[in-house]
């Protein structure tokens, strides 16, 4: 038991009876009268949306904001939706793969340079990887429309190089999204591998090396089983947002590009159509939290090579 | 219990050590849920003692001295300190400090400030002067604007142990304090904290389970085991004469020989163990009649040729002998040799001899009596476990010894 | 072992010190070119409102960053917002760190759980679930300033609880007990030693809220009712050109961004040696 936590409680005032211990009760009330405002906070805007989010999902369709909305349980909107929006739900599963899966590919070897290799710029590396996250996510996704643009050095570069033809473009494609996607969410794929890289014992990969001779195999017989942990904290820190993001599908992409939070912001904001838009969010969730599931369930039973 | 006034020790020099200052604690019981670390333990230390509790991991021993600190609070029972009952005061109302086992140097402050973080919360003027002396006696001037995390093992023991000692505590608590340290250190650390005691004359409690280290420096030892004191009293009185199987095997090593009691010969018993008949003096014995456990300290044995007569066998006259030994395993540790000797009745038996050349030397195999002098016989009790305290049977064996 | 192995740890060794190091460095390329163009729009005179484009050099969007007409008083929102939630998200989120680390209590799965959903969950739906429960309880109409700072309080206080609970549980809880048995009472042992030792992960909690609270734009976007924020501004606008000032901001934030994590990390540096 600690001082903190009858500290909170007798404040300042050391009256002539705090002189003894008081007997205290298990789990003194301290506890909960801690957690109360945070915990609340969380429950009332949190928690209750999302189930109010639920419900909304089932309320009668046909209602508006202005007639309001009458509670039906009509399921019916999760079919309508999962038919008109198929393709914007496949696309941001997609997208948010492939960018997570191109975040896996730049960021372990960041990660792995900063901790093995960088020496004593280990410190500034790290700077570098978080510091440009401090500057506006819009702003920066704005910057790659430049960086992306028809006649940018990237765009010249590839034409001249016959990846891309004369009239080809990067801007407004899927390439564009998921390089933004990729770009936007790497430091949540590079921080944690970073830090179970830091963890490993150099001593175990040296004797790893002493037993298979190949820094190759040594890698992956070690090194890269011991920094799991940290490729799937990194892959979901990843995966997570990219699938729920609609920025830039909506300011590197067409319509052609959306994603189903493109479809969530249209329909809540624009159409003003609540039971839908609610019926996408719940879907995304649900999508989500059983991919995660699934993925999760192997990463930690099977190999995963 | 007296109920004279004593002086408050938020009132600035009321922590001097005085006459009469004893700590004393009175069936203290602590239970954690059904177990229980300490049972109704009795304890009287002096003022001005340098005072050991000594015992294994587990035996309640750094429970005692949280419960002294006022970090746990006894179940049941009182502690008193110069009459005043401080059981249940809070420990920044007792004139007790501790050095903790981790030292709990605190890393944000710099070695000046740790120092003087008690004075500044007791409001005690002259802070600098006192922060440089204690810093003196310790020898760390010149320390004042390091960080704990830029000294090494040796030093922060040694700030840990002036951050308590600077508030001239009626009472000293030290928790396992050199147990961080290697070996050489430790040694250094344990001359230091004696002359440091004498020094300033200030009751030291110290919480150890090495035996050797309780032996060089305190003046009276308690053994604690399974939440009670077993015995106490000086270093060599509880080698000597060792009241339990466990004091005798955890300070130092024992020869224990099942016996039994056979007559009274003046100050003498008589006993038989296996056919031979030996005598230990009656202050010496535990148990003065039925079964006991017969026991000789290592090095108090000689090895004698068998068959040898006692004239002309190296060894005390009036000795007591034990016939039949086989050495079994010769070990030559430079001052001494370390034999063990298989006796009939299948127990081995271990004997140091000096390797003063002024004895035989013998080889396994050979056939030997054991020799030694009765005044150097002790009696216990044989209900005891006779591996009771022995931590290397305990690791032989694989009894979790904590 | 043969004469071909020698070759070949040799030549894996050169690859895993070089090609890693080189594709670390590329990769951190591609992380700064944005940066890099962000801090060269911040620059251009652009010819027409929406071009992308590098088009003539000047300093006015530096020393008139207010030019662009609502810009600087979306700032000032953000900053108040970023600043109310902040100081919100960091105190309750301390206090939630505090019982979870140092007090016994029922439901301790449910409640990490409530702290570790809200991490787990897309922004849009937390921001659209937000705007459901408003609309509900009909507050549709009513949405600015307050609902921004409600979502953001919500969604930084995870963050706060996780950043601060780590360091408070990296604290060795014999440093309280040394401060009380060294005369410090409950209120000192807390003021002296465990809030010094755990302030810099609350630092490090309320640089993170700040941060995620200034740049937010999903959530935002749902509940904002007519309260323009700095990225509420740029979305509006990216849709007419950007005005390169908001460049000027994004220079401004990462440089800021520069100065605190290096400068947190001298600190550290120099408190350990």
């Amino acid at each position: 038991m600690s001082a903190v936590q009858t500290g909170a409680v007798v404040g300042g005032s050391l009256g002539p009876h705090t002189d003894r211990v008081e007997p205290r009760p298990k789990g003194s009330r301290t506890g909960y009268l801690l957690l109360l405002p945070g915990m609340l906070w969380l429950l009332l805007f949190f928690a209750v949306p999302t189930i109010q989010l639920l419900a909304t999902s089932l309320y009668d369709p046909n209602g508006s904001l202005e007639s309001g909305y009458a509670m039906t349980w009509h399921f019916g909107t999760y079919l309508d939706v999962l038919s008109a929006y198929r393709a914007p739900f496949l696309r941001s599963l997609g997208y948010a793969v492939s960018a997570t899966v191109l975040a896996l590919v730049f960021g372990y070897p960041l990660a792995y340079a900063i901790a093995f290799k960088a020496g004593r710029w280990r410190n500034l590396m790290l700077v570098l990887v978080i510091a440009p996250f401090f500057t506006s996510f819009l702003v920066r996704t704005l910057a790659w429309k430049s960086i992306l643009a028809d006649n940018g050095f990237i765009v010249s570069g590839l034409q001249a190089v016959h990846v891309l033809g004369p009239d080809g473009r990067l801007l407004a494609t899927s390439v564009a999204v998921v390089t933004g996607l990729t770009y936007n969410f790497l430091p949540f794929m590079v921080l944690p591998i970073y830090a179970s890289l830091e963890k490993i014992d150099l001593r175990l990969v040296e004797a790893g090396k002493d037993l298979y001779a190949n820094g190759v195999t040594s890698f992956r017989k070690i090194t890269l089983p011991l920094s799991m942990p940290g490729v799937v904290a990194g892959t979901l820190l990843t995966f997570i947002p990219a699938a729920g993001d609609y920025i830039n599908a909506q300011l590197l992409g067409t319509p052609q590009q959306y994603m189903i939070g493109n479809v969530i912001d249209n329909t809540f904001l624009v159409q003003l159509d609540y039971p839908v838009a609610a019926a996408c969010s719940v879907i995304l969730m649900a999508a989500i939290v059983l991919m995660v599931l699934v993925y999760v369930r192997r990463a930690g039973t099977e190999d995963l090579l | 219990m007296t109920s004279r006034p004593h002086p408050d020790p938020e009132q600035g020099s009321g922590h001097t050590a005085e006459a009469g200052a004893d700590l004393r604690l009175s069936a203290v019981t602590k239970r954690f849920g059904e177990f229980t670390a300490v049972n109704a333990l009795d304890l009287v230390v002096e003022q001005g003692r340098f005072f050991a509790l000594l015992g294994p991991s587990g035996c309640g021993k750094t429970t005692t001295l949280r419960m002294v600190a006022g970090l746990e609070e006894p179940t049941s029972g009182t502690i008193t300190i110069a009459g005043r009952d401080i059981s249940r005061l809070r420990p920044y109302k007792r004139p007790v400090n501790t050095v903790f086992q981790s030292y709990a140097l605190f890393p944000h402050l710099d070695i000046f400030e740790n120092v003087a973080f008690g004075l500044r919360r007791r409001g005690i003027s002259e802070v600098r002067s006192k922060v440089h002396d204690m810093l003196e006696l310790v020898e760390l001037g010149g320390y004042e604007k390091r960080r704990p995390a830029q000294l090494s093992g040796g030093q922060q023991q040694r700030v840990a142990l002036a951050r308590a000692l600077i508030n001239r505590p009626q009472v000293l608590l030290l928790d396992e304090p050199l147990g961080a340290l290697d070996l050489k250190l430790r040694r250094q650390m344990q001359i230091e904290l004696k002359r440091i005691q004498t020094e300033v004359g200030i009751t030291f409690v110290h919480v150890t389970h090495d035996q050797e280290e309780a032996m060089t420096m305190a003046d009276t030892i308690a053994v604690m085991n399974q939440g009670v004191i077993d015995q106490m009293g000086s270093p060599a009185e509880l080698y000597d004469n060792p009241a339990t199987t466990f004091v005798s095997n955890f300070l130092g090593q024992s020869n224990l020989v099942r016996a039994a009691v056979v007559a009274t010969r003046g100050d003498d018993l008589v006993v038989e163990a296996y056919g031979c008949t030996l005598a230990a003096p009656g202050s010496r014995a535990r148990r003065t009649e039925g079964t006991v456990w017969l026991g000789v300290r290592p090095e108090k044995v000689f090895l004698a040729r068998a068959g040898a007569e006692a004239a002309e066998a190296s060894g005390p006259a009036g000795a007591n002998v034990l016939t039949g030994g086989v050495v079994s395993d010769v070990s030559f540790i430079g001052v001494s040799t370390q034999y063990l000797v298989r006796m009939p009745w299948g127990q081995e038996l271990t004997v140091f001899e000096q390797n003063s050349g002024a004895h035989d030397t013998f080889r396994p195999g050979e056939s030997v009596d054991l020799r030694w002098s009765a005044d150097h016989t002790f009696l216990l009790d044989a209900d005891q476990d006779a591996h009771a305290g022995d931590q290397s049977y305990a690791e032989l064996v694989g009894t979790p010894s904590a | 072992m043969s004469a071909r192995t020698p070759a070949l740890p040799r030549a894996g060794r050169w690859v895993a010190d070089h090609v890693v190091m080189t594709v670390a460095l590329l990769v951190l390329v591609y992380m700064f070119l944005p940066i890099f163009f962000v801090v060269l729009m911040s620059f251009n005179d652009p010819v027409s409102r929406l071009t992308y484009e590098f088009d003539a050099f000047t300093w006015d969007n530096w020393t008139n960053p207010c030019q662009s007409p609502g810009m600087c008083s979306s700032v000032v929102t953000s900053l108040q917002i970023g600043f109310l939630a902040t100081l919100g998200a960091t105190l309750l989120g301390t206090l939630v760190a505090f019982a979870l680390v140092r007090h016994r209590f029922r439901g301790r799965a449910g409640t990490s759980l409530l702290i570790f959903l809200p991490m787990a969950t897309p922004e849009v739906v937390m921001g659209s679930s937000l705007l459901a429960l408003f609309s509900s309880v009909g507050l549709a109409g009513r949405l600015g300033f307050w609902s921004i700072l409600v979502a953001h309080i919500m969604f930084c206080l995870s963050f706060v609880v996780v950043t601060v609970k780590a360091r408070l549980t990296g604290l060795d809880s014999t440093l309280e007990q040394a401060a009380m048995d060294l005369y410090a009472n409950e209120w000192q042992a807390f003021w002296r030693v465990t809030f010094p030792l755990v302030f810099p992960g609350i630092l490090a909690a309320a640089l993170l809220s700040f941060s995620l609270s200034f740049d937010d734009f999903i959530v935002t976007n749902f509940n904002h009712g007519n309260t323009i924020t700095f990225p509420m501004f740029v979305w509006g606008s990216a849709q007419r050109g950007i005005p390169p000032q908001v460049n000027v901001v994004g220079t401004v934030m990462f440089l800021i961004a520069l100065v605190l994590v290096a400068g947190g990390g001298l600190v550290q540096r120099r408190r350990a040696r």
